[in-house]
């Protein structure tokens, strides 16, 4: 059997090597190389070549094919000193059919050495990367979306049926703030689809149970709370500096409030709404696809627009619809996959469909067709027939 | 030649539970509503005005928003799906 030091020897002779110059100057002439390094992931952590991927040589058979689909593609792979990513390179030229690999003689070391610029980049703690894995697995969020969502401010306009899922999914995936925006009180008959409140917290304040849930699900986020209830005085304070509205607000003067003053600040909306066993989801993102007063100018009148407090919901269907504007939310952090933007979701939970509806822009929308400092404080939240509304309402 | 009709919770009130419906025989979208209205009694009222839709009303052919194609007069072909979607605030 061959010593160590032979095989590397013997596999250095069987696959190409190329100097740190010349990644560089290749990389700098446009036609970069993929570049992947090999190393373990506190050295990588601790700077590498701008631009690399990852792909630890223990994962390197299970995981380049998602770096590297195109096995005609040139890759340059690079470890510390130039030995892992020789093994490394052999592997994917010989057993992997890589057709266009090499290795980085003397590796970043070497790199350094010849005064190219290294990345350090954000780094997650071990106890978050541990958390995040499943994420940080998925090369459509990876790393860099984990950190967008730790950096993510999400507000939550109710903890209630919709906000008690979103609430919980968006703290499990990290998102960094979360606000909570509900003047209630735990009651016995929430329970039944409300989960992030629990038996024992009947008559607490939503927010604070909702709190409660949420630091014991991941005690890294930091939650703001605003036990008040949103008017046209307090609004535009309370959502600014938010980077993602979820609305599951149980009455049309708010969400119509919500719609003008999220169009003022320029601020995406995921909006679900229930009634017994029918669901409704779509994104209002203003100015890039239509806004709430679009889809509907008008609220219905009182005997037509049932709350659930008056009615039926089954106790799943917000959980479902919760969930969906959960995913919506990190879609939009992210920057994963397509929003909801200009369509809407109906779900029908009796007969288990989903109906994808078309949502435009009115070019005669009341709020979005103006420019966001036309749109005063007055007409904020204010639809025709709106006294006679809020009167039959009560 | 038939058309279905999809008919939202706060409407079942007045269509006896009923949450589809199929309406033969219709041209335009206009046609379809008027054969819901002959079979259920009430439903004129909650959901149209002075031979108008009611601005909260939404009404869908096969996804598409009838205020973005020709309204009422929004032709319908055998087969399509037509949404009635009033706003819902429950959360």
């Amino acid at each position: 059997m061959p010593s160590g030091a032979e095989m590397v020897k013997r596999a250095r002779e069987q696959i190409t090597e190329v100097d740190p110059r010349a990644v560089h100057d290749s990389a700098s002439n446009g036609g970069a190389p993929l570049i992947v390094d090999v190393r373990e992931q506190n050295e990588f952590d601790e700077g590498h070549i701008p631009g690399a991927v990852h792909v630890p040589r223990g994962f390197l058979e299970s995981r380049i094919e998602g770096a590297a689909p195109d096995r005609s593609e040139r890759v340059v792979l690079y470890c510390a000193g130039g030995v892992r990513s020789a093994l490394a390179a052999k592997t994917l030229q010989d057993e992997l059919g890589y057709e266009n690999v090499e290795s980085m003689t003397g590796g970043i070391t070497l790199w350094k050495d010849r005064g190219f610029d290294v990345e350090v980049p954000r780094a997650l703690t071990a106890e978050q990367r541990a958390r995040y894995s499943r994420h940080l697995l998925l090369p459509e969020i990876g790393l860099e979306g984990q950190l967008k969502l730790l950096d993510a401010k999400v507000l939550l306009l109710g903890a209630g049926g919709l906000g008690s899922p979103t609430a919980l999914y968006l703290a499990a995936a990290g998102v960094g703030t979360i606000g909570l925006v509900d003047d209630d009180e735990v009651d016995v008959s929430n329970l039944q689809r409300q989960v992030i409140h629990t038996t024992d917290r009947v008559g607490m304040p939503k927010v604070d149970s909702a709190e409660q849930s949420v630091k014991a699900l991941n005690p890294g986020v930091e939650v703001m709370k605003h036990a008040t209830r949103l008017d046209s005085s307090n609004i535009m304070e309370i959502i600014e500096g938010y980077d993602v509205i979820v609305d599951g607000v149980d009455n049309f003067p708010t969400r119509y409030l919500l719609n003008d003053a999220s169009v003022r600040l320029r601020i995406p909306v995921v909006s679900a709404s229930i009634l017994g066993f029918d669901g409704q989801l779509s994104v209002f993102a203003p100015y890039d696809g239509p806004c709430y007063r679009c889809l509907y100018p008008t609220p219905p009148p009182a005997e037509l627009a049932p709350s659930c407090g008056a009615n039926g919901v089954l106790g799943v269907l917000p959980g479902t619809m919760g969930l969906l504007q959960a995913t919506e939310v990190i879609k939009l952090v992210t920057g994963a996959g397509e929003p909801l933007i200009g369509r809407l979701v109906l779900y029908d939970a009796l007969a288990t469909t989903f109906t994808d509806l078309k949502v435009r822009r009115d070019p005669d929308c009341p709020i979005c067709s103006r420019e966001p400092g036309e749109i005063s404080d007055e007409e904020m939240g204010v639809f025709p027939d709106y006294e006679a509304f809020c009167a039959a309402a009560g | 030649m038939s058309v279905t009709v999809k008919i939202p919770t706060q409407l079942r009130t007045v269509t006896a539970g009923d949450s589809e419906a199929s309406v033969e025989d219709a041209r335009t979208v206009g046609d379809v509503l008027d054969g819901l209205y002959e079979r259920y009694d009430g439903l004129r009222e909650r959901i149209a005005e002075d031979g108008d839709l009611r601005r909260f009303v939404n009404v869908y052919v096969d996804g598409e928003d009838i205020r973005f194609l020709d309204g009422l007069e929004t032709q319908v072909e055998d087969g399509d799906e037509v949404t009635i979607l009033p706003a819902v605030a429950g959360g």
